[in-house]
């Protein structure tokens, strides 16, 4: 697992040229797709972009979606500097919202400031929790991490129904959901905040957690490339002979690693929860988790990439709501296709026209007496 | 150069002409013109990075060259893949094996030549004829053995018979004896001498100047990718071998004064490693280094010096026994880990410098740091000083002359000898009491090897303990004050620097008790 540049490109090829490549490759084959059930590509692309960025709303659910995003493609990148593909960042953002949940429903009456501390440590330490144990069994039982991984995830989702059915369910009513949380609970949506230093915002689910993503990348980011414990962990991930030889105990910091790692994934819980739905309830990840895997891909691992390519899912995510409002023919699959299809070409095909760009941009011999790729 | 006329009659049984190949800006070939004569053994040598890989992966069809011909027995040929080379009669054995491990050697022999989807006919087929190529050529080789099971020098002959039963004619070897044990290199020569007696043609590329001596014929050398001098290996030495691939002249020899042994600083009493498997992979070691000797272990890799070193090291553990530190006895249930031995002042440069020593995708400033990313000098509050770190490694580079003094520069992207000289760097800095080195100049080039012998015996002249550990009895010879020979995890035998002679060690390194009373018993 490297995480490239191993061939020497200019940065702006790797990190510009190449995403946005893929990212129109998937588009033209969305596209495509469109046009095969007999719709116009380029009308749903620009309604797509409409709901996304054109409407003040759309920009907030864009923004919205992307602050989720990206607590759960640190977590993927965390991992992966570790030399860890940890695929379970949706379970363990389940598990992270739980630990929000329960510190909010004990906390009635507090106010929101004096709760978030708390609240950010409960979603932390239940998602580290629940991928320190895949974690664990990696470093101390080699039990594969993307298979332990998956397997949490399948477990995360089977606890809450048990949790949500049977303990948490607020009693008297049929849907799996808590009680609400206290309203002086509730974190700032962006649009109060903006209006109360007087700027208008339209409503939107938005809201003080996207301050908290943005500090969690600036913090990812200086633990990773500025502290000791981010050398250990780069060290390991990158030849774990090498940490056993630096006096690194490279099981520790797998735990570690993965701890940190589902920390960042638990994250999602405040966004979701305390900032949105203000309850514990069933499937609040919504998949975002595993998004977030293509996010990281796309950002190169590195915090300065995800946020922009967060924000590229996000306007996926709310674009493709908006698409199947103004095309009834487009059905919800189709949005989740086109996803697909950029999922597809920015995260799993990430490579493919990479050896075709190594070949254009490296110096070519000046000298050459035969064709070049014969 | 040539005498024989390049006319029409097939004098070569290889020519390349001309061969010019660039990768992107490092030009490995420049305007090569070899020609390898049939019934001979030529030599390739030169420094890492001179080109000697390039030019044999290009007339085995790995790569093609920018610009030049190939010839084989005097007509021109187009090669573009190894398929093709191996058409061609040219057959190339590499220095990492390419043997599916849980395959017999048979199985090993007819893949990629099934000839059908029932195997049993061509098994027959082809076991009748490498029992005639085993004749043929003195290559004894179980053919119903799985290859996990056969000593390397075995794996090496399969090797060998692999390429001669696809039709070889001409065979390559690239770096054959780094993994053998002295008994078995004399077994590989009357191998390659025997083929060439048979006429094939045998293209040798080696560091090893002293083989290069023994068995060649003819010897070309290599430098920044041109031929820079060839000759009747009769008529040379390898003192002008070695300048011709350094370019100026070098030393050979190292230049050291007698030992002035201080204390014992290092000990190990009984020592006992035991791997994964449960296998004993160091016996009952026991040994003791004086401030201000060198303690060689002379051994056939894979003899229990690796653990040696982890063990001191303190990267694995042992099950019983004592190792004492400057004093302090330590047991098994008080043992140190590599972070310990270093803040004890035990350095240690390893045998596998990629797989240990340093990190290829990291800058070489951070290589530079690894195993003292703790170090309270090298941080600022939380977080570590990167502009310090730089700023040391700018220093270490300097000192060691490290090439090119760019510590931003991927770490992968030094030559071998350079990222030792950076290692060396960073494990003599500190001054340790004691030093523990494994393979100190493998993949190291001649004038790289030089600096870092001599940087060596300046700490032991500063009254620091080492431990060295390598494969290269000159090395050993050289530099160790006193010598232990490792066998089969055990330290076999004990001499000091005026009675060592390589036949000696070489007997004991094969498992051999040095008595006078031995006899030839192999293990």
């Amino acid at each position: 697992m490297s995480a490239g540049g191993s061939d020497n490109l200019p940065w702006w090829v790797t990190g510009l040229l190449l995403p946005a490549i893929n990212v129109g490759l998937a588009l033209a084959v969305s596209a495509l797709v469109i046009l095969a059930i007999g719709e116009d590509p380029l009308g749903a692309l620009g309604s797509m972009l409409r709901g996304a960025l054109g409407t003040g709303e759309g920009i907030g659910y864009t923004l919205y979606y992307a602050t989720s995003l990206i607590f759960t493609a640190l977590a993927v990148a965390i991992a992966f500097h570790g030399g860890l593909f940890n695929i379970g960042g949706e379970g363990q953002a389940y598990i992270g919202g739980l630990g929000v949940g329960l510190v909010l429903l004990s906390l009635p009456g507090w106010p929101w400031w004096a709760a978030l501390p708390l609240s950010v440590l409960g979603g932390a330490a239940f998602g580290a929790l629940w991928a320190a144990i895949p974690g664990w069994l990696q470093a101390y039982r080699g039990s594969h991490i993307v298979i332990t991984t998956i397997m949490f995830n399948f477990i995360a989702s089977s606890l809450m129904v048990y949790l949500m059915v049977n303990v948490l369910i607020k009693p008297g009513q049929m849907s799996p959901e808590s009680e609400a949380f206290s309203a002086s609970l509730f974190l700032p949506m962006m649009a109060d905040m903006m209006a109360g230093i007087g700027i208008e915002m339209a409503a939107s689910p938005l809201n003080f957690s996207l301050f908290l993503a943005l500090l969690a990348c600036v913090a990812v980011w200086a633990f990773i490339w500025h502290t000791r414990w981010g050398f250990a962990l780069r060290a390991t991930g990158a030849n774990e002979n090498a940490a056993l030889y630096a006096g690194i105990d490279p099981k520790r910091v797998i735990v570690v690693t993965m701890a940190l790692s589902g920390a960042l994934a638990g994250l999602l819980g405040v966004n979701e929860l305390h900032g949105v739905q203000h309850r514990l309830m069933l499937n609040f990840p919504a998949g975002l988790g595993f998004t977030g895997i293509a996010v990281a891909l796309m950002g190169r691992n590195h915090p300065a990439g995800i946020i922009p390519a967060a924000l590229l899912f996000g306007a996926l995510y709310q674009g493709g709501t908006e698409l199947v409002f103004d095309y009834p023919t487009i059905s919800r699959e189709l949005v989740v296709v086109i996803q697909g299809v950029v999922i597809l070409f920015a995260g799993a095909l990430e490579h493919m026209f990479r050896p075709a760009l190594v070949r254009l941009f490296s110096r070519r011999p000046v000298a050459a007496s035969k064709p070049a790729g014969a | 150069m040539s005498a024989a006329p390049s006319s029409a009659s097939p004098a070569w049984a290889v020519e390349l002409v001309g061969i010019d190949k660039r990768f992107g800006p490092v030009h490995a070939n420049r305007d090569v013109t070899l020609r390898f004569a049939p019934s001979s053994i030529h030599g390739l040598v030169g420094e890492n990075g001179a080109g000697k890989s390039t030019l044999m992966s290009i007339l085995y069809g790995f790569y093609e060259a920018d610009a030049g011909e190939i010839l084989v027995r005097g007509k021109q040929v187009d090669i573009r893949t190894p398929q093709d080379a191996i058409r061609l009669g040219i057959g190339m054995v590499h220095q990492h094996f390419m043997l599916v491990e849980t395959f017999t050697v048979l199985e090993n022999l007819l893949l990629g030549h099934e000839g059908g989807p029932v195997l049993g006919p061509a098994m027959a087929r082809a076991r009748t004829e490498v029992q005639a190529l085993e004749q043929q050529f003195g290559l004894e080789v179980p053919l119903d053995a799985l290859v996990c099971d056969l000593p390397v020098g075995v794996q090496q002959r399969v090797e060998i018979l692999k390429a001669l039963y696809r039709g070889a004619d001409v065979l390559i070897l690239d770096e054959p004896t780094a993994v053998l044990s002295p008994p078995e290199v004399e077994q590989l020569f009357r191998i390659l001498e025997r083929l060439r007696q048979q006429g094939r043609t045998v293209l040798l590329i080696t560091h090893k100047l002293k083989e290069i001596m023994a068995i060649t014929d003819r010897v070309s050398v290599l430098r920044r990718g041109q031929v820079v001098a060839e000759f009747v290996t009769a008529e040379t030495d390898r003192q002008a071998l070695a300048d011709a691939m350094v370019g100026r002249k070098t030393s050979l020899s190292v230049d050291k004064a007698p030992a002035k042994p201080g204390p014992v600083l290092l000990a190990a009493q009984n020592l006992n490693v035991v791997d994964a498997r449960g296998v004993t992979t160091l016996k009952d070691a026991c040994l003791t280094v004086r401030a201000g000797e060198i303690v060689g272990i002379a051994g056939v890799a894979g003899n229990g010096q690796s653990e040696l070193l982890e063990v001191l090291s303190g990267m694995c553990r042992f099950v019983s026994g004592t190792v004492t530190l400057k004093g302090e006895d330590i047991g098994p249930a008080t043992q140190y880990d590599a972070a310990d031995a270093r803040r004890r002042g035990v350095a240690h440069v390893p045998e596998d410098r990629l797989k240990l020593a340093v990190i290829k995708d990291f800058p070489a400033h951070e290589s530079a740091i690894l195993g003292y990313h703790q170090d309270k000098s090298l941080s600022k509050g939380w977080r570590l000083d990167w502009k310090r770190t730089i700023a040391k490694t700018v220093s270490l580079m300097e000192q060691f002359d490290v090439r090119p003094p760019n510590p931003n520069l991927r770490t992968a992207l030094f030559s071998g000898g350079n990222q030792q000289k950076l290692v060396m760097a960073r494990e003599m800095e500190r001054e340790p009491d004691i030093l523990l080195v494994g393979q100190p100049t493998r993949g190291v080039d001649i004038g790289a090897i030089a600096f870092i012998h001599r940087q060596l015996v300046s700490l032991r002249d500063r009254g620091k303990a080492i431990l060295l550990v390598s494969a290269e009895l000159d090395e050993i010879l050289a530099l160790s004050d006193r010598i232990l020979v490792m066998c089969d995890g055990e330290i076999v035998g004990e001499l000091s620097a005026a009675e060592a002679t390589e036949g000696r060690i070489g007997t004991m390194m094969a498992g051999i008790k040095d008595s006078p009373t031995a006899e030839g018993v192999s293990a």
